[in-house]
C-alpha cells in the first residue's frame, strides 16, 4: 500500500534521463551538473551557440531570456528558426546556463528579462545566430558536394543544390557544419519575407501546462531534499530581537532553525508543510526598527510636501511654463496619487540550492539568470565559475523575479546542509510582505488654456519614490532618476511625450519612504499615463472641447502616437453616440519603445463599474508573433485594471497591511472586459509588448467613467471611491 | 494510517491528519500538478475534484476526506491530456505562465459536468480562480469550445 510514495524519494520526479538530455519540452536542463563537471556540452554537436541539430533532425534552439508567460521563448525561437530555415515542427528549446554564458564570453548576451526587452534587445543577436548556423550548414553540404555554397539553399531543414539535383538534411551535415568557420558577413531577411516569424504560431511551452507535468520551481523534488520556510522582518528596517528555537525543535520533521541574517529566520524540515507550520509556531520577537510609526498618511504627507517643494529634477522643459501659467487667464490644476502595489505572482518566490565542497548549484525561476548566479556565488562564498543556475519556467514574474533575495536565502540555508538539496519556498504572506513594491507617487498638474482652448503651458510636478535610487544608485544622473520620466521625455526612442506643448515643465521632487521599490510590470509608465491622460481629459473638458479632438490638436507632430490613438478610437466607434447609460474614454502613451492607445466603454450598475469593451492599439514596430501580442495586450489590461480598480498596499505601524489575496484583490473572470487588439506594426524600430498597454488601461477607463458620471477619480485605486 | 482514493488508486499516507490535502498530494504523493498559490482557498490554484465537486485543497485537512471519496487531480483528469477541456485549452493556446492553469482546468471541467452549456454569466460566476497573467478571456472561450466540441473535439 505504501509503495508509491517512496518513488519521489528515489528519483528526481521530472525524470532525470529526459532532463539531462535536454529533450524534455517542459523541463530544460541543458547543462546538467554531470555534463558541466565533465566540460561536455549537450549530446549532439552544436552548430553554433544558438543551434543544435540532432541526427534525428530535431533542432534545439537556445534561448537566453526567461519565460514567465510572456511568450518570449516561442518568439525568440521563431526569429532563430526564420533565419535558420529549419522545419518549425522539429524545433525544441533549451535555456543555456548563466555560468556557461560567462565561460563563453557571454556568447548569448544579456539574460535579463524585463523592461519588455526580451525580444527587442536580442532580435539582432538571435537572428544573426540563426543565419550564421544556416550558412555553416549550407557550407558543410556544399563542401561535401564540392559545389559553391552560393548555389545551395536551405528550406525547412533541407539543403538543396538545384543544378545537380542533390539534397541533404540539417541533421546529416550538422557535425561537419560545427567545424565550418562562422561566416564573416551576415545578411538578415527582410521582415516582409518572413514565413515563421511574424506568424501567430502556437507557443512551444503549452502542452505540459495542461496536464500538471510542467515542473515549476515550487514543484522541484530531489532525493533526500529538505524544505525551508522563511520569515523576514515585516517591519521596514526591522530586525529579529530574539526567537526561541527550542520551542519548535520537537515539531514533526524539523531539522534546524537557521538565522540567515539580522532580520531573517528559516525553519528547515523534511516537508515544506512541516517547515511552514513549525515556523508559524516559532516565537519571534521583532525589533520593529526606526520606522515603526510609519503609516500611509505620513507617506502621503511627505509626498504632498514634495508637490510644492522648490527643488526638483527636470525631465522635460521647453519655453517658460511657470511664467506662462502665472500670467494665464485660465488655468486648471489637479492632484493625483498612485499607491504601492505588490507583484503577486501566482507562484510564490522560491529557489532550490545544493551546496557541496567548492560548488553551488541553484534551480530558480528567475528573470535574470546571471543576477541569480551572482547572488548565489556571493551567498555561497564561491567564484561564479564554481556555481551554476538552472533556469526554470516562471509562475509569473512581472519584475519581481529580477530581484534575487530568495536565491540568496536558499543558498544560505543550503550551506547548512552540504550535499543536500534544500528547497526554500515563501508563503503567500511572506511574498506580500517582502515585496519590491510599485513605487508610490503623487503628481500635481497645472495647465493654462487660451481663449480658443489651446493648451499654452503645462507644469507637471511628480513627487515620490525613485526605483533607481534604491536599486541602481550608480545609474543615477547627478542624483536624478531618469526612469521616473518614462513616457514623458521630449525625445527618446524609449518613450517620448506625444504632445507638443509650447511651454512645458515636468519635474520630480524625489521623496523616498523607507519601503523598498522595484520594477513592477509597466514601471513608472503606469502612473505617468494616469496623470497625463486623465489630466488631458480634464483640460479638454475645461476648454469645452471633445477629449479626442483636444488631444489631436496637440499631436500633429507625433504621427505614430496619433495613429494608434485614432485606430483605437475608430474601432470603438468614437464618432457614433454610445448606447444610453454607456460612455467612452481614451488614452495614449509611448513606453518601452512602443506606441499604445486604448479606448474603453463603461457603464455603472448598482454603484459598480462595468467595463463593457476595451480596445487596444499598439505599434511595436515589428510583431514576431501576433497571437502572443494579443495575449500580452489582454494580460496587460488584466494587470493594469487589477491595479487601478483594487490594487493598493497600505502601510501601518511600519509594515505593509496586506498579506494575501483576501486583502489584496485582483481582477477575476467576471471583471475581465472583452478586449479587442489592433496590432499595427509600422516597421523601422523594435518596441516592447509585455508592458506598455498596462498604462493606458486605467486612464481610458477613468476618463470613460468621468464622461458617464462627472466623477473624476484622481486617487487610485477605484475601490476607495463610491460610484453610487 | 489515513487512506485516500486519488486518481483511482487507494493510497496510504503517513501524515498528521490536519495536514491539508494539497500538501499530501504534493509532498507525499508527488502529484505536483496541483499548485500552491495562497494557502487560504482564495486563488484556486490548488483546485481538485472530490466526488466531482471542485474543491480548494490548500485549506482542507485530510481528516475531512473519507477514503470512499474520489479525489481527482490534474494528473488524473485524463490519461493523456485528452479531456475536452484540455483539448480546447491546447487548441486556443490558453496558458501564459501556466501556474494557475491546473486549477483553472479542474474548475472548468467540473463546471461542464454540472452545466454542459454554460453562458458567459455562469462562467463568470463559477470560475473564480485567479490568473495574474490575464488569460481570463481565453479561458472563457476555451470553456465554450469544450462545451461545443465535447469529446468530439
Amino acid at each position: 500500500m505504501n509503495a508509491q510514495p517512496q518513488l519521489s524519494r528515489r528519483r528526481f520526479v521530472v525524470g532525470s534521463a529526459a532532463a539531462i538530455g535536454g529533450l524534455s519540452l517542459g523541463f530544460h536542463l541543458p547543462f546538467s551538473s554531470e555534463a558541466l563537471a565533465q566540460g561536455a556540452p549537450a549530446a549532439a554537436p552544436e552548430v553554433n551557440a544558438w543551434v543544435v541539430v540532432k541526427p534525428d533532425e530535431t533542432v534545439v534552439i537556445r534561448v537566453a531570456r526567461s519565460e514567465m508567460g510572456q511568450g518570449t521563448l516561442t518568439g525568440l525561437a521563431q526569429l532563430v528558426a526564420e533565419e535558420l530555415e529549419c522545419d518549425w515542427s522539429r524545433v525544441t528549446t533549451e535555456f543555456p546556463g548563466p555560468s556557461e554564458n560567462l565561460k563563453r564570453s557571454r556568447v548569448w548576451g544579456n539574460f535579463s528579462t524585463g523592461g519588455s526587452r526580451g525580444i527587442r534587445e536580442s532580435e539582432q543577436l538571435v537572428r544573426q545566430g540563426g543565419a550564421a548556423a544556416r550558412q555553416m550548414l549550407i557550407t558543410a553540404a556544399a563542401q561535401q558536394w564540392q559545389v559553391p555554397a552560393a548555389e545551395c539553399r536551405a528550406q525547412k531543414g533541407v539543403i538543396t543544390h538545384a543544378a545537380s539535383g542533390r539534397s541533404t538534411t540539417f541533421g546529416a551535415v550538422a557535425t561537419a557544419a560545427a567545424k565550418v568557420p562562422p561566416p564573416g558577413a551576415i545578411t538578415l531577411k527582410d521582415p516582409k519575407d518572413w514565413t515563421i516569424a511574424g506568424k501567430p504560431l502556437p507557443r512551444l511551452d503549452t502542452k505540459d501546462k495542461l496536464t500538471g507535468k510542467q515542473i515549476y520551481g515550487a514543484d522541484l523534488n530531489f532525493p533526500g531534499m529538505l524544505n525551508a520556510a522563511v520569515k523576514a522582518s515585516p517591519y521596514f528596517g526591522g530586525k529579529i530581537a530574539s526567537f526561541d528555537a527550542d520551542a519548535i525543535k520537537d515539531k514533526p520533521g524539523v531539522r534546524k532553525v537557521v538565522k540567515l541574517d539580522d532580520a531573517t529566520v528559516a525553519v528547515v524540515a523534511d516537508t515544506w508543510w512541516h517547515a511552514k507550520t513549525a515556523l508559524d509556531a516559532l516565537p519571534i520577537t521583532w525589533d520593529e526598527g526606526p520606522h515603526k510609526a510609519l503609516d500611509s498618511a505620513a507617506i502621503a504627507a511627505t509626498l504632498a510636501e514634495g508637490l510644492e517643494a522648490q527643488d526638483a529634477f527636470v525631465g522635460n522643459s521647453a519655453g517658460d511654463a511657470k511664467g506662462t501659467l502665472a500670467k494665464a487667464a485660465k488655468t486648471v490644476t489637479a492632484t493625483y496619487a498612485y499607491p504601492f502595489q505588490n507583484h503577486a505572482t501566482m507562484e510564490p518566490m522560491n529557489a532550490t540550492a545544493l551546496f557541496t565542497d567548492g560548488r553551488c548549484e541553484v534551480w530558480a525561476p528567475t528573470q535574470n539568470g546571471e543576477a541569480s548566479l551572482a547572488a548565489a556565488a556571493e551567498a555561497a562564498g564561491l567564484p561564479p565559475a564554481q556555481c551554476e543556475v538552472h533556469k526554470l519556467l516562471l509562475g509569473g514574474g512581472f519584475g519581481r523575479r529580477g530581484f534575487q533575495d530568495y536565491v540568496r536565502q536558499a543558498v544560505l540555508v543550503a550551506k547548512q546542509f552540504p550535499g543536500t538539496h534544500v528547497k526554500l519556498l515563501w508563503s503567500r504572506e511572506e511574498d506580500m510582505l517582502q515585496g519590491f513594491y510599485h513605487p508610490i507617487t503623487q503628481a500635481k498638474l497645472t495647465g493654462s488654456l487660451d481663449e480658443q482652448g489651446n493648451l499654452t503651458a503645462l507644469h507637471m510636478r511628480i513627487s515620490g519614490q525613485s526605483i533607481m535610487a534604491f536599486v541602481r544608485p550608480e545609474a543615477m544622473a547627478g542624483g536624478m532618476d531618469p526612469v521616473v520620466f518614462q513616457g514623458l521625455t521630449p525625445k527618446s526612442p524609449e518613450g517620448m511625450l506625444g504632445y507638443s506643448i509650447p511651454n512645458i515643465l515636468i519635474d520630480h521632487a524625489m521623496r523616498n519612504p523607507p519601503v523598498r521599490p522595484g520594477f513592477w510590470r509597466g514601471v513608472n509608465l503606469n502612473q505617468n499615463a494616469v496623470y497625463v491622460e486623465c489630466f488631458m481629459d480634464e483640460l479638454a473638458h475645461a476648454a469645452g472641447i471633445e477629449p479626442l479632438a483636444f488631444r489631436r490638436k496637440l499631436m500633429a507632430n507625433h504621427p505614430k502616437h496619433l495613429a494608434v490613438l485614432n485606430a483605437a478610437a475608430e474601432r470603438i466607434g468614437w464618432d457614433t453616440p454610445p448606447p444610453k447609460g454607456v460612455a467612452r474614454g481614451c488614452a495614449q502613451i509611448m513606453g518601452f519603445g512602443s506606441y499604445v492607445a486604448a479606448a474603453a466603454e463603461v457603464s455603472v450598475e448598482n454603484g459598480e463599474l462595468k467595463i463593457l469593451r476595451i480596445v487596444a492599439a499598439t505599434d511595436p514596430g515589428h510583431v514576431v508573433n501576433p497571437a502572443q501580442v494579443e495575449r500580452q495586450v489582454e494580460g496587460s489590461f488584466s494587470y493594469g485594471l487589477s491595479a487601478s480598480l483594487y490594487g493598493e498596499c497600505t502601510v501601518a505601524g511600519g509594515r505593509m497591511e496586506q498579506e494575501n489575496f483576501d486583502s489584496y484583490d485582483v481582477v477575476h473572470m467576471h471583471q475581465m472586459p472583452k478586449v479587442e487588439t489592433i496590432a499595427m506594426p509600422s516597421g523601422g524600430f523594435w518596441g516592447g509588448v509585455g508592458e506598455p498597454t498596462i498604462a493606458v488601461a486605467a486612464p481610458a477607463v477613468l476618463n470613460a467613467l468621468f464622461a458617464l458620471t462627472g466623477k473624476r477619480i484622481r486617487t487610485l485605486p477605484l475601490k476607495n471611491h463610491s460610484l453610487a | 494510517m489515513p487512506r485516500l482514493n486519488v486518481n483511482g488508486q487507494v493510497r496510504e499516507v503517513d501524515v498528521d491528519p490536519d495536514t491539508p490535502l494539497l500538501w499530501v498530494l504534493r509532498e507525499q504523493l508527488a502529484l505536483t500538478g496541483t499548485k500552491f498559490g495562497c494557502g487560504i482557498a482564495m486563488c484556486g490554484a490548488c483546485t481538485v475534484h472530490i466526488d466531482g465537486v471542485p474543491t480548494r485543497s490548500c485549506g482542507l485537512p485530510i481528516s475531512a476526506v473519507e477514503e470512499a471519496q474520489k479525489i481527482v487531480t490534474i494528473e488524473g483528469l485524463s490519461p493523456d491530456g485528452s479531456h475536452p477541456v484540455q483539448k480546447a485549452w491546447l487548441a486556443l493556446d490558453v496558458p501564459q505562465c501556466g501556474y494557475c492553469q491546473s486549477g483553472m482546468i479542474m474548475a472548468a471541467a467540473s463546471l461542464l459536468e454540472q452545466n454542459p452549456k454554460p453562458t458567459d454569466e455562469i462562467i463568470n460566476q463559477e470560475i473564480t480562480n485567479i490568473c495574474r497573467c490575464g488569460t481570463y478571456n481565453k479561458v472563457r472561450a476555451a470553456i465554450h469550445m469544450a462545451a461545443e466540441r465535447g469529446n468530439a473535439g
